[in-house]
């Protein structure tokens, strides 16, 4: 009898069921903790406080207008936005670096291979946080704003930042712009002659927004403290930028080369064979071979490049996390600020992950050949 | 007051944590975060220690070479022990950075915070805290290189200005600017200290701060003389000691201890004469002293609570003129924080 009940299939039932218990009664004593404990602390936990005006100001603003009347909704959306940014663009060049430095360290070169290995190795096994206030100090030592650095007229570097003209056109024309972007990128998409003709349409379009309205170039000039006009990548977005895509390309470049490394030799040999150069090798056996590899350990990386993001609370950049930080302290919120947090970054490391998990299955794909 | 930056973001978390679920979750945590009126005294007596939320800052609260806490705040802090057990080494000092500090006194972790913070109704309300007497009158200011264009507040328009995240700072210097219609760009940061380097680099033209945030702040710059503290105060900055709500008898202890020292000193007792004055003969200084009964027997303390504070702490002025006084490498007047019968704000109720 005891047997019969204790057989594998009724144990694993058993097992599962007691394991659920158990962790339904933890998640129950928490949450029954937390209501005793915020009811005895006099705290209400509620989102309403997001909509009343933020009175702070933020500093770097990139895509929305921020005033102090504004919401705390707007206020944590530029925030948001500023985390987007350094996460997008960070991603973008860590895996352009990476795959430089990667494919570079693995060259017969040996100063090359060399001094692409101690990069690695120095960066890989130094704390981030060190090396982002090593750059934000850095930046700071830059000259001040009147006697910036002036490589081209009315672009300056100085210790606000790189400032730099900015042509204002109105929201129509911007929206062609993008069109006419979109519209390069999707040529081969749409075929020729309509991608020929969108281009062509979306031109005219444009020339007909400006003769309305004529686009003016902002330049920037020295007002007092600082420049006005124009616009201006600030020293801290340029510290936390440079240090996070320097830190994961060198992550990167070790998937990188791992990846390319795990291609058997014999694929190589076989395109030695065919007569393909060292360089067509690499280009067109190797690396998209190593790419089925390299995919899953990419989107990691770039999902914890967006964690990382958050370190720049300490040089003073307005990520998210700082603003809520704000948010929270001010309205004495925290928990809801907290909250948020978490699902931002949730949010955003889960849609990275699917995305690339995404191309990863459509590149495992079996290539089926034309009959 | 952490050693890095990524420590107090991971402090702050895990404080924040705890407020939401673990402190109040367990059988000990419930009694330390409870709000019932005697319990923070009780469980304060059963530890044997007080636990105070300081935050560091030269003259406030600074680590000496030998590992003692030293500073205005650590001195009030120190009071409070005194009154309790006769003994000033008797407190757990627990540094917070100003985004900590709320989180660490709601979860329970510290009995009492004595690190500059300013009282506003708002903190009152949201945070639901109650605070004890003013004990430092301050305001907002703003701090330049003397090679600046600023010579006041209104002048720097256009202005990058530092300031530390998490405190009233940021709102105060958002409504100047409002109200005087003039416009800057603000670089937050968590720690001070990366305040103090961006402005010591150039980054920013000016740092904001209570007053004597600044004075302080200004012994961190590798060249002090060559910064000015601009004359404006453009808000009031009320420094309290705060403590949790809900628990009426603590409150009531800690706002008695901050106004002894005051009282105190308006007698002209101090540090070094307080014995002279046990054989007094003014019945109001023998009723403050414990010497006769009546006056400081309630709460459960010794009798003579506050001779030890005076014998072993000192009165406001000894309190204030050995950590923040002119004599100091603060340098501060008493200014506003003087007696009331001088000009000055002090004003303790009669010990009666």
């Amino acid at each position: 009898m005891f047997k019969r009940l204790w057989s594998p299939p009724s144990r694993s039932t058993f097992l599962q069921g007691l394991a659920l218990g158990v962790t339904a009664a933890l998640l129950w004593w928490f949450g029954h903790n937390t209501a005793i404990s915020l009811d005895q602390h006099g705290i209400s936990l509620g989102f309403g406080f997001l909509k009343q005006p933020a009175n702070f100001e933020i500093g770097d603003t990139a895509w929305l207008h921020f005033s102090p009347d504004d919401s705390f909704v707007k206020a944590i959306a530029v925030g948001l936005l500023n985390t987007a940014t350094v996460s997008v663009i960070g991603c973008t060049l860590a895996i352009v670096l990476g795959f430089v430095i990667g494919v570079l360290r693995l060259s017969r070169n040996p100063a090359l291979s060399s001094l692409m290995r101690a990069f690695v190795e120095l960066v890989r096994n130094t704390p981030l946080l060190l090396l982002l206030l090593f750059l934000a100090a850095t930046l700071h030592g830059l000259p001040p704003t009147h006697q910036a650095l002036q490589p081209l007229p009315g672009l300056f570097i100085s210790d606000r930042g790189l400032v730099m003209p900015y042509p204002m056109i109105s929201r129509l024309s911007g929206c062609f712009v993008i069109v006419l972007l979109l519209a390069l990128l999707l040529w081969r998409r749409m075929g020729r002659r309509v991608g020929f003709a969108v281009v062509v349409a979306t031109l005219a379009a444009l020339a007909i927004t400006f003769m309305l309205r004529r686009p003016v170039l902002a330049v920037p000039r020295l007002v007092r403290f600082n420049f006005t006009g124009g616009v201006t990548l600030s020293p801290e977005f340029a510290a936390l930028l440079a240090a996070l895509v320097l830190h994961h390309s060198a992550h990167i470049s070790e998937v990188v080369r791992g990846a390319i490394l795990a291609v058997p030799r014999g694929q190589k040999d076989a395109a030695h064979a065919l007569g393909l150069s060292r360089m067509q090798t690499m280009l067109y056996v190797t690396i998209p071979q190593a790419l089925r590899a390299m995919i899953p350990l990419l989107a990691t990386n770039c999902v914890s490049l967006i964690k990382n993001s958050s370190l720049a609370v300490a040089i003073g950049f307005p990520d998210v996390v700082s603003v809520l930080n704000t948010t929270g302290n001010q309205t004495g919120h925290s928990i809801e600020a907290m909250l948020i947090m978490v699902v931002v970054y949730l949010t955003m490391s889960l849609t990275i992950a699917a995305v690339l998990n995404n191309y990863n299955t459509r590149l495992l794909r079996p290539v089926t050949r034309p009959a | 007051m952490t050693g890095l930056y990524g420590r107090s973001v991971l402090a702050n978390c895990v404080i924040s944590c705890i407020v939401a679920m673990v402190a109040c979750g367990g059988g000990s945590g419930a009694r330390n975060g409870s709000s019932t009126d005697g319990a923070t005294l009780r469980s304060v007596r059963a530890r044997g220690t007080l636990k105070c939320g300081i935050t560091q800052g030269a003259g406030f609260a600074t680590p000496s070479d030998s590992g003692q806490w030293r500073g205005f705040d650590v001195d009030f802090c120190r009071a409070i022990a005194v009154a309790l057990f006769n003994d000033p080494k008797k407190v757990e000092f627990i540094p917070y950075t100003q985004q900590q500090r709320f989180s660490g006194l709601q979860s329970g972790e510290v009995d009492v915070l004595v690190n500059g913070t300013s009282l506003t109704i708002s903190r009152v309300t949201q945070h639901n805290f109650h605070f004890g007497p003013i004990y430092f009158y301050d305001g907002q200011s703003f701090m330049v290189p003397k090679t600046s264009k600023a010579t006041k507040a209104a002048m720097l328009d256009g202005a990058t200005i530092c300031v530390q995240q998490g405190t009233t700072t940021e709102l105060n210097l958002t409504d100047f600017a409002r109200r005087n219609n003039i416009k800057f760009k603000p670089v937050v940061m968590e720690d001070l200290r990366a305040a103090v380097s961006a402005l010591a680099g150039g980054r920013c033209d000016a740092i904001s701060q209570d007053g004597a945030g600044l004075a302080t702040t200004r012994t961190m710059l590798r060249d002090p003389g060559n910064y000015v503290i601009l004359p404006d105060r453009i808000s009031k900055e009320p420094i309290a000691a705060v403590v949790r709500s809900g628990d009426g008898q603590w409150l009531e202890v800690v706002n008695w201890v901050f106004r002894a020292p005051v009282q105190a000193e308006e007698f002209g007792i101090d540090q070094k004469n307080v014995a002279q004055f046990l054989t007094s003969s003014d019945p109001s200084i023998r009723r403050f002293l414990g010497v006769d009964a009546g006056v400081t027997d309630g709460f459960g303390l010794d009798q003579k609570w506050t001779y030890n504070i005076i014998a072993k702490v000192g009165n406001y002025a000894d309190i204030y003129e050995r950590n923040l006084g002119v004599k100091t490498p603060l340098g501060l007047e008493r200014g506003l924080n003087k007696l009331w019968t001088k000009g000055g704000l002090l004003y303790s109720p009669p010990f009666r």
